[in-house]
């Protein structure tokens, strides 16, 4: 297998971009991408993407926006994994750049949430569960995350308020990246008196319905004409768990996490510690705290009490949600799992926003998570600095 | 219209019927076609007695399309005493006296209506557990 090297990135901010199209989002992440990567063409797109056929009754995204962008004829496909789309997308990138098979692809992701209002948007988000078995029955995806939620705090026997500081410290980065979808802070007051979607999960500990693309440019490491820009990728690597809840023999242990990430350290020949941030998946504060844990970095008790002395900040042991996470940046779903590429690769360039930039980072790990865990993908990745 | 789900599910949702493994003696609720233990194929129908325990819920104040007019309501995982865990709506209860751990038992109640001149959608919900 070939050395992989990501050579470009491209983002629009994360909005309700009412006025623009999924075609309109993509081209402009995809040209963002082509622009900083300094090239004019690729031969193959993978598309990463959940919800365009149930919210924008638009299916077949890959030939779709190949030909918007000016590259009828190339190799192109959506891939969907549920929130996990857009790394499920980069992981169809990487192995057709590593099996030699392509010269220079793009990993797409893109998502508009905001096309039908109101309940439609949950109805889609719904549809990561099992249908006959939990969705039809009144499962909701927060509904989902919140029975994992309740059961931790019965069993760790922990404080609600504890969680605050996982969305707290998403919207403190969030506001110096200007492509987050939030700009401003949140306190522990307003924690308290944000409203239940479903108890215990409350509207500030979930990442918000938004719109986004962004896109990566993947090429042979032997093509790098830049080599302070590339980025080399040591791992991507996709496990899965069963679908439905009530399958899971344990429910607070999310074991698609601790596989994947396991693959990955063993792919990229490192352990936990050389790990200098951590791309994590927070579509609820719970999710943050399970992950972490189940990830082999330190217990689900240990991150509650260490999220609360700074463990996490920038500045601190392992940084996490660097500009502003799932929670802060906004989760437009299929996109979300590039977004947390292109903003590793910034860190790994210290092209980070001054406020945010992680001091002289050289492993990232990303990780993107489809549905309560039953898809996960983990990449890895090296800055050349 | 949600017509051949609601036919091909009957026996789930009006009588608890899942799978039992002829090889090893698991029990399955939702029905598996593979066994999830040992991986075999040889499954046969178990209808559950339909009692268990509360394992975790929640209340739901935002939802889907078709529960729009429910909220707020309750959904738990629940335990079966034969071993399987399944979700279901919690009815004839109010919120706060919801417990972990509480004995339910399985009653059908109604899910929701295809619009007003619609089918109705019946199958299993849980309520506290009447002693005797």
């Amino acid at each position: 297998m070939k050395k992989v090297a990501i050579i470009g990135i491209g983002q629009v901010p994360v909005r309700e971009h009412w006025d623009q199209s999924i075609k309109a989002l993509a081209v402009q992440a995809l040209f963002h991408a082509l622009e900083d990567a300094n090239r004019d063409e690729i031969d193959g797109l993978y598309v990463g993407n959940m919800l365009s056929g149930r919210l924008s009754e638009q299916e077949h995204l890959g030939a779709l926006i190949a030909e918007q962008a000016g590259f009828p004829g190339i190799e192109a496909v959506k891939i969907e994994a549920a929130c996990a789309s857009g790394a499920a997308a980069f992981r169809q990138a990487v192995l057709a750049v590593a099996s030699g098979r392509k010269k220079c692809v793009a990993a797409l992701g893109v998502e508009k949430l905001t096309e039908l209002s109101g309940w439609h948007a949950s109805d889609g988000l719904a549809m990561a569960a099992d249908a006959d078995f939990e969705t039809s029955l009144g499962l909701t995806f927060v509904a989902l995350n919140a029975m994992v939620m309740r059961r931790f705090i019965f069993e760790h026997n922990v404080k609600r308020e504890l969680f605050a500081a996982f969305p707290m410290l998403a919207h403190r980065n969030a506001r110096y990246n200007p492509n987050a979808m939030f700009q401003h802070e949140i306190s522990l007051n307003q924690y308290q008196q944000a409203k239940m979607i479903a108890d215990p999960i409350n509207l500030l500990d979930s990442s918000p319905i938004a719109d986004g693309a962004a896109a990566l440019i993947v090429v042979p490491w032997d093509d790098v004409r830049d080599q302070h820009s590339a980025v080399e990728v040591l791992a991507c690597e996709v496990a899965t768990d069963y679908v439905a809840l009530h399958d899971r023999t344990n429910l607070l242990h999310l074991a698609g996490v601790e596989q994947s990430t396991k693959s990955a350290l063993k792919t990229a020949g490192l352990s936990h510690r050389d790990i200098s941030f951590f791309e994590l998946h927070d579509a609820f504060s719970i999710m943050s705290v399970l992950s972490l844990e189940a990830a082999g970095f330190l217990s689900a008790e240990e991150a509650l009490k260490k999220v609360q002395e700074g463990y996490f900040d920038i500045g601190g042991t392992l940084p996490i949600a660097t500009m502003g996470g799932l929670k802060g940046r906004g989760h437009p779903v299929g996109a979300t799992g590039l977004y947390q590429i292109v903003e590793a690769v910034l860190q790994l360039r210290g092209k980070a926003p001054t406020p945010l930039q992680v001091a002289e980072p050289r492993f990232a790990m990303t990780q993107n998570i489809g549905g309560t865990g039953a898809t996960v993908v983990t990449s890895i990745l090296k800055g050349q600095m | 219209m949600d017509i051949p789900r609601y036919w091909r599910l009957k026996d789930q949702r009006y009588r608890l019927q899942g799978t039992v493994c002829s090889s090893c003696g698991h029990y399955s609720f939702p029905p598996r076609i593979v066994c999830p233990r040992c991986k075999s194929k040889a499954l046969r129908p178990y209808e559950f007695s339909g009692k268990g325990k509360v394992f975790s819920f929640t209340v739901v104040y935002q939802t889907i399309e078709r529960y729009q007019d429910k909220v707020p309501y309750i959904v738990a995982l629940i335990d079966l005493e034969e071993g399987p865990r399944l979700t279901a709506q919690l009815t004839d209860v109010d919120a706060g006296d919801v417990q972990i751990g509480m004995p339910v038992e399985m009653v059908v109640r109604k899910y929701y209506e295809e619009n007003t001149d619609g089918p109705i959608f019946y199958g299993y919900k849980f309520r506290p557990a009447i002693p005797f």
